[in-house]
């Protein structure tokens, strides 16, 4: 759920603008370098741009708020390519869906970008590679990463919307509250959801791609050979 | 066990969760957007503000319309993820 247009005064959408944009431009550059070089990995970003599309056009019922919500579906991409090539594929997403289906904004689709493209899969990203060194299995890795970037979405929101609308009482912590309280806890059984069928999916591009994955150092070969052989 | 398996078990329950919260918590609840609970919030806050921008992309007529485009979406994104997977997958049994 985004921030609808015109709900972030000056000089707050600006501002995450000035946040996004660099990011993007930094995405766009190393898109153009990684599919020049590596002609092979085209399908797994439109694969990976796709997932993002699918996930985040499902509204689901959540009964913790009984209001819904949607996945964010960038948790795959940001393990695969990382976050600034992740930023590029979210704000197509984010762009689809201020323009044809008035969901989130044109004005907002800084703060937007911020929130679902670029530091959702920035925690994706950190928590993935870290656990990986720490050894943690593959598929628990990539629901904890998912999951928690989807989280982290939501409470970027908040805070984005605290940060703009602070209470008269409380400041800015007492509106992050209500907004967090709305979005962040909403999301929690979405979280665990899109965990697990973004841990499905990678099983099956481990199954189909692996050696993509060898050449994009989200798993060592070793690594590799041993989930393939916990398939059988 | 196998990862298709705790996967759809985690569908499972989040399928309950939802019965629960529709038959037992509130049969009422039109579980609306959680964007719409936040607007409520900032009127709270500020009852003065007024969006500055209407907008300039396309809004859908209505309901129906809208959740054609987000089925639209859904589609597109489907479609090259199984094309994707199909293809690679065809390819592998072939070599």
């Amino acid at each position: 759920m985004h921030i609808f247009e015109g709900f972030l005064p000056t000089p707050w959408w600006q501002i995450w603008f000035a946040v996004s944009i660099p990011v993007i431009m930094y995405g766009m550059y190393q898109m153009n370098k990684l599919v020049s070089q590596r002609r092979e990995v085209v399908p797994l970003l439109a694969v990976a741009g796709a997932f993002i599309f699918v996930l985040s056009s499902l509204k689901l019922p959540s009964a913790v708020t009984m209001s819904s919500s949607h996945p964010t579906g960038t948790g795959m991409a940001a393990i695969l390519f990382g976050p600034a090539i992740t930023s590029v594929l979210g704000v197509i997403v984010l762009l689809y869906q201020s323009l044809f289906l008035a969901h989130g904004g044109l004005t907002t689709l800084g703060a937007n970008t911020a929130a679902m493209a670029i530091i959702g899969p920035v925690v994706a990203y950190v928590f993935y590679r870290s656990a990986s060194k720490a050894g943690m299995n593959f598929y628990l890795n990539v629901f904890l990463a998912t999951a928690l970037a989807d989280l982290a979405t939501y409470v970027v929101t908040s805070v984005q919307l605290a940060l703009a609308f602070p209470s008269e009482v409380g400041g800015v912590y007492a509106s992050f509250t209500k907004f967090a309280l709305i979005f962040a806890v909403t999301q929690i059984p979405l979280a665990v959801v899109e965990g697990a069928l973004t841990a499905l999916i990678m099983k099956y591009v481990v199954q189909i791609k692996s050696e993509v994955l060898v050449d994009l150092n989200v798993l060592s070969s070793a690594a590799v050979t041993k989930i393939k052989e916990a398939m059988e | 066990m196998k990862l298709e398996y705790i996967v759809g078990i985690v569908l499972v329950l989040f399928a309950a969760q939802f019965l629960y919260a529709h038959f037992v918590i509130d049969p009422y609840s039109e579980f609306s957007g959680a964007d719409g609970a936040a607007e409520d919030v900032i009127a709270e806050i500020n009852p003065d503000y007024e969006p500055w921008f209407g907008g300039i992309g396309f809004e859908p007529p209505g309901g129906e319309t809208e959740s054609l485009l987000f089925a639209l979406q859904a589609a597109i994104g489907s479609l090259i993820i199984g094309y994707t997977f199909g293809y690679y997958r065809g390819k592998n049994k072939v070599n």
